[in-house]
């Protein structure tokens, strides 16, 4: 097996008092989709954010991320950022204020040619709507842009946290899709709640419980396993309908 | 309706003051988050360097041309000063708000020490040039040049921001920056870079407001930075913290009432307006009129 893209070891996050992450280890594969799961409150996000620098002023962060020698624990966002280490943050943080082109334009990273092809093939609707704000398009055209912006460049690695929440089940299937299409090329540590979309794109699985890893194997494993998937995530896989309610049953469908 | 044109206009050129020292201020807050008590300082760095440039600096005088590059010479130590307090004194405290605001404020008072221990406490003659000491008539009212030109300073203040905040990358990273600083970052930008710059640019359009502050009070003093400052806050809150042109619309607004009510009412009581303007806003709009938005 090739050696992973991202060994994170020992890693603990505390911020205001509390000891959110707790000496947490996991690999990320250098190809596919890895998922980082675990009910609301674990710390997934926490995860994220401490990987590319941006735990919250006050936080406490130690333990090691090593990306190609780098560790990124130790290393500005920005600089990580044009290393290639791209974040699609929860929320998608599109700038609502500035045009989709301007959201774009920021998001080039200097000495690299931007990939707009890329970017346009895989969303052309960010290419029509390139002159309106980003604060006026719904919700998936927003993740879309968020995906799009950080696929401007050439990447390493792809951080996305929760891509579809809170979107109509037509756009999980389109974001999903695109996701897909994305991990083809570079791999992804995917934290999400919807376990179709898991299902769908996942190769391998990390889960948190209590701050600390619970679990680690091949996706289809935890999600094959109603009992495991209960225990660890508190839902059945089988449940995702009710679960996730109508984000995943497009998604149900489609597998 | 000439006393109504010298009023709306003198008020505009009051308001052109405010808006100079503001608009820094406020671009300094929306992407920094950095309350700069020590923005005051830049002003009088700027109008000491130009009273002083005016009398030193080969080719600089207090007319003409001379005054031109004396004010430039004011302008560009207002510039520095700015940019070395944030390099030295600002960026080890970004996001400690307490330690920020006592470094400020100990800043500014320092700063006017400062000039009073070189150059004393009482006001001093400022090089005013000829054109700015007459009057202009404009429908039957006598307009102080001095007014006119801060009027026009301003709005040539206000076009060239806006278009480098329209048309530059620099000028993209600091409306981005106003509304989501730590997305800036995770794009792969040194965003602390911009906060140098706009600390420069805030520090140049106040020492801007310095010079022609002191050709439209005809004297400068070290504590003029310190009294146009409370405005010039009122002024951003009014307008929206980061937002240049939110800036420009509440400093028209402060301007114009504090002259028109001063006027009509007595004097000193266009001062209480303001305040009850700001408290008005604070609690209807409290996002001020333009929101945290940079431009619009």
């Amino acid at each position: 097996m090739s050696d992973p893209i991202l060994t994170v070891t020992d890693l603990s996050v505390r911020i205001a008092g509390l000891h959110i992450l707790q000496g947490v280890s996991f690999t990320v594969a250098p190809t596919g989709v890895t998922a980082l799961l675990g009910r609301n409150g674990v710390g997934k996000t926490t995860t994220l954010r401490a990987l590319v620098g941006l735990t919250p002023r006050g936080g406490e962060v130690s333990g090691h991320a090593l990306i190609g020698g780098v560790d990124t624990l130790r290393t500005p966002t920005h600089r990580l950022v044009r290393g290639g280490l791209g974040y699609v943050p929860e929320d998608r943080c599109v700038f609502a204020g500035l045009t989709v082109a301007e959201n774009l334009k920021l998001a080039e990273r200097p000495g690299a040619k931007p990939a707009y092809d890329r970017v346009f093939d895989l969303f052309p609707e960010l290419s029509k709507r390139a002159r309106q704000r980003a604060g006026t398009l719904s919700g998936g055209q927003q993740q879309m842009l968020a995906i799009g912006r950080v696929l401007l460049a050439d990447n390493t690695l792809l951080l996305v946290d929760e891509p579809t929440k809170g979107l109509a089940p037509k756009v999980v299937t389109e974001v999903a899709e695109a996701l897909e299409a994305v991990a083809e090329q570079v791999p992804v540590l995917l934290v999400e709640q919807n376990l179709a979309v898991v299902r769908r794109l996942a190769r391998d699985a990390v889960v948190l419980a209590a701050g600390r890893v619970a679990w680690t194997g091949p996706a289809a494993r935890l999600l094959g396993e109603p009992e495991l998937t209960k225990a660890l995530l508190g839902v059945g896989s089988s449940d995702d309908r009710k679960a996730a309610r109508g984000d995943s049953l497009a998604m149900a469908e489609d597998a | 309706m000439s006393t109504f044109v010298l009023l709306t206009l003198t008020g505009l050129g009051l308001a052109a003051l405010y808006f100079l020292v503001a608009s820094g201020l406020s671009l300094v807050f929306g992407l920094a988050d950095v309350l700069n008590f020590a923005h005051g300082l830049f002003l009088g760095v700027g109008a000491y360097a130009t009273w002083w440039a005016a009398g030193h600096v080969p080719g600089a005088g207090p007319t003409g041309f001379g005054f031109v590059l004396a004010a430039a010479f004011g302008v560009a130590a207002g510039a520095l000063v700015a940019a070395l307090v944030e390099l030295v004194l600002i960026r080890p405290l970004y996001s400690r708000t307490i330690e920020q605001v006592l470094v400020t404020v100990g800043l500014s008072l320092a700063g006017v020490a400062l000039l009073q221990s070189t150059w004393g406490a009482d006001p001093r003659p400022f090089p005013r040039p000829e054109w700015t000491r007459g009057v202009t008539d404009i429908g039957d009212a006598y307009i102080p040049n001095a007014s006119l030109l801060l009027i026009i300073a301003a709005a040539a203040v206000l076009t060239l921001l806006l278009l480098f905040l329209r048309f530059t990358r620099v000028g993209l990273v600091i409306r981005a920056g106003v509304e989501n600083r730590e997305m800036v970052t995770a794009l792969g930008i040194d965003v602390r870079k911009a906060f140098t710059l706009v600390f420069a640019i805030g520090g140049a359009a106040a020492a801007l407001a310095g010079a022609l502050g002191g050709v439209y009070f005809g004297s400068v003093s070290p504590g003029q930075g310190g009294s146009l400052l409370i405005f010039a806050f009122i002024v951003v809150v009014i307008g929206g913290m980061g937002s240049v042109v939110g800036s420009a619309y509440a400093a028209v607004a402060v301007g114009l009432l504090q002259q028109f009510v001063n006027y009509y009412g007595t004097a000193g009581l266009g001062d209480i307006c303001v305040v009850a303007l700001l408290a008005i806003v604070l609690l209807f709009r409290p996002q001020g009129i333009a929101g945290r938005a940079v431009t619009a």
